[in-house]
């Protein structure tokens, strides 16, 4: 692996099924009385988050202290950063603290590829999430899960299988991570959204797109919901959030035409009733829960192929 | 006078190098099934044991003596994989390695003998890896050790209690083990006379 993971891009499929065979192996450690391994003991891990986030923070916390190493929690509130400190100088003030490894999550896209390429820190960095673009360990949790529900023998191998990626693809970093990484892994990736919810250049992108959501789902052995981010949306994208519902919501009526084995999958966090009707998600087809279970393992994986090893140019 | 190999040197990827077969398949037989009566013999008994296999060999050797075992006893040992990659002293010094498999009888560890099985012993730190390991996964009555191979050249204060063959081996020389399941053959073999360049260390 390279020393950095900004982008699902970076990854080969060697990559990835290393990854997710990693996090098959540490999944296991859930289940054990003393959740801990000694691969990282001295190593240091700054959570860097300049966004909001409970899951993936807490979810990284937890991978790294599972694998014993230290971990500083930095967030944007509380800190300098809202006295308006750039990101150079928090970089180096983690450089001097001694980071090995930034998780960074930013709301500006290319933030951690900043980071990472602007000589300021030596550690490794890992994408949280940034702005509109990539959340790599979303989509290696996300590929994970499947693989566990619909791989083949191999752990990583999703060769045919069809996924299909439903709702605000055009401010999902989320979907973006998921349709690299997934056709890397030999999936087959359908972008479901309305005209004005998917990005421009999206036919550069490995998948096929689809503004119908009732004829892509009873095909699909994954149907994955993306939240409406409002939050980024400063114009009229659909109508009203009742037709949105309508046309590309998943409730129950359409779950009942999804086949026997096809899961339904969220990234959280879920608004129910927009997206995702709550029957869907606590029916029994629902891993959404399991995800994050699923997350703190892949993080483990992700932080020890980074860090547990000798460093490239390293002291060690 | 220096020694003329007597085949030229395979390129890498072919057939490797023959190596001198100091185990065979019955050999190797007839070893796990000493080891499995003196487990039995010193465990009084197959009661409270649990094999734990160390990858990758280790496992099928754990996986062979159990069915031995269950042979003579008519009763099934708990048989599990123990990895300790992350537990190794050597895990800073090469790039990140891959994990092996953990399987830990569902039974667990608490209060029973473990008996850790490997295919070769040599430094013992793979073994002082193993203890650490335990350590984590809860407190066994006894921990004992069987090696298919003890070559020498302890660099801990660790022994095996229960040994296939002790191989005298200089520290160039290599000991291959190959299992069938995993490799092809059953066979024990040594690579690198002395005076050839140092192999890589197990």
């Amino acid at each position: 692996m390279k020393r950095h993971l900004l982008s699902a891009a970076d990854l080969s499929r060697d990559d990835a099924e290393l990854v997710l065979q990693t996090a098959a192996e540490l999944r296991s450690l859930a289940d054990r009385p003393i959740k801990k391994l000694p691969a990282l003991r001295g190593r240091t891990v700054v959570n860097l988050f300049f966004e909001d986030s409970t899951r993936t923070r807490i979810s990284f916390e937890a991978a790294a202290k599972r694998l014993s190493a230290d971990v500083i929690n930095f967030s944007a509130k509380g800190s300098s950063l809202s006295k308006g400190e750039s990101l150079k100088d928090t970089a180096l003030t983690l450089e001097a603290m001694g980071a090995d490894a930034v998780v960074v999550r930013h709301g500006a896209s290319g933030a951690p590829h900043r980071l990472a390429h602007s000589g300021w820190v030596r550690s490794s960095v890992v994408n949280a999430g940034d702005g509109t673009h990539e959340h790599p360990t979303q989509a290696l949790l996300d590929a994970f899960t499947l693989s566990r529900h619909l791989g083949r023998g191999k752990a990583g191998s999703l060769d045919g299988r069809r996924v299909a990626i439903v709702g605000d693809v055009l401010h999902s970093r989320v979907a973006r991570s998921n349709a690299l990484l997934l056709a890397t892994l030999g999936a087959e990736v359908t972008l479901v959204a309305p005209p004005t919810l998917l990005p421009v250049g999206v036919d550069t992108w490995p998948v096929e797109t689809s503004y119908d959501l009732d004829a892509v789902i009873p095909k699909a052995d994954a149907v994955m919901m993306l939240r409406v981010q409002r939050e980024r949306m400063n114009g009229g994208f659909f109508p009203t959030p009742r037709e949105y519902s309508r046309r590309y919501g998943l409730d129950g009526r359409r779950m009942a035409t999804l086949q026997e084995h096809t899961i339904v999958m969220h990234p959280g966090p879920m608004v129910r009733g927009m997206e995702i009707s709550a029957d869907v998600a606590d029916s029994d087809r629902s891993v959404i829960v399991e995800q994050v279970t699923n997350g703190v393992a892949v993080r483990m994986a992700v932080l020890y192929l980074l860090l547990g090893g000798a460093q490239p140019g390293g002291e060690e | 006078m220096a020694p003329v190999p007597a085949q030229p040197e395979a390129p890498p990827g072919a057939t490797p190098e023959p190596g001198r077969v100091v185990l065979d398949a019955r050999d190797i037989a007839r070893a796990l099934t000493r080891i499995s009566h003196e487990i039995l013999e010193r465990n009084k008994g197959a009661g409270d044991l649990v094999l734990l296999g160390i990858p990758s060999r280790g496992v099928p050797l754990a996986e062979r003596i159990a069915e031995r075992i269950a042979s003579v006893e008519g009763y099934d040992v708990p048989t599990g994989s123990l990895d300790v990659t992350m537990y190794r002293d050597d895990l800073r010094l090469k790039p990140a390695r891959a994990l092996l498999h953990t399987e830990i009888p569902e039974e667990g560890i608490d209060g029973r003998t473990v008996v850790l099985v490997d295919d070769v012993l040599f430094s013992g730190r793979t073994i002082r890896a193993a203890l650490d390991a335990l350590n984590d996964l809860g407190r066994p009555r006894a921990v004992r050790l069987a090696v298919l191979v003890d070559r020498g050249h302890r660099e801990l204060p660790i022994r095996a209690d229960f040994v296939g063959k002790n191989l005298p081996t200089s520290l160039v020389e290599r000991v291959k083990v190959t299992l069938a399941g995993i490799d092809d053959v059953d066979a024990v073999t040594i690579h690198g006379e002395p005076g050839a360049p140092a192999g890589e260390r197990p």
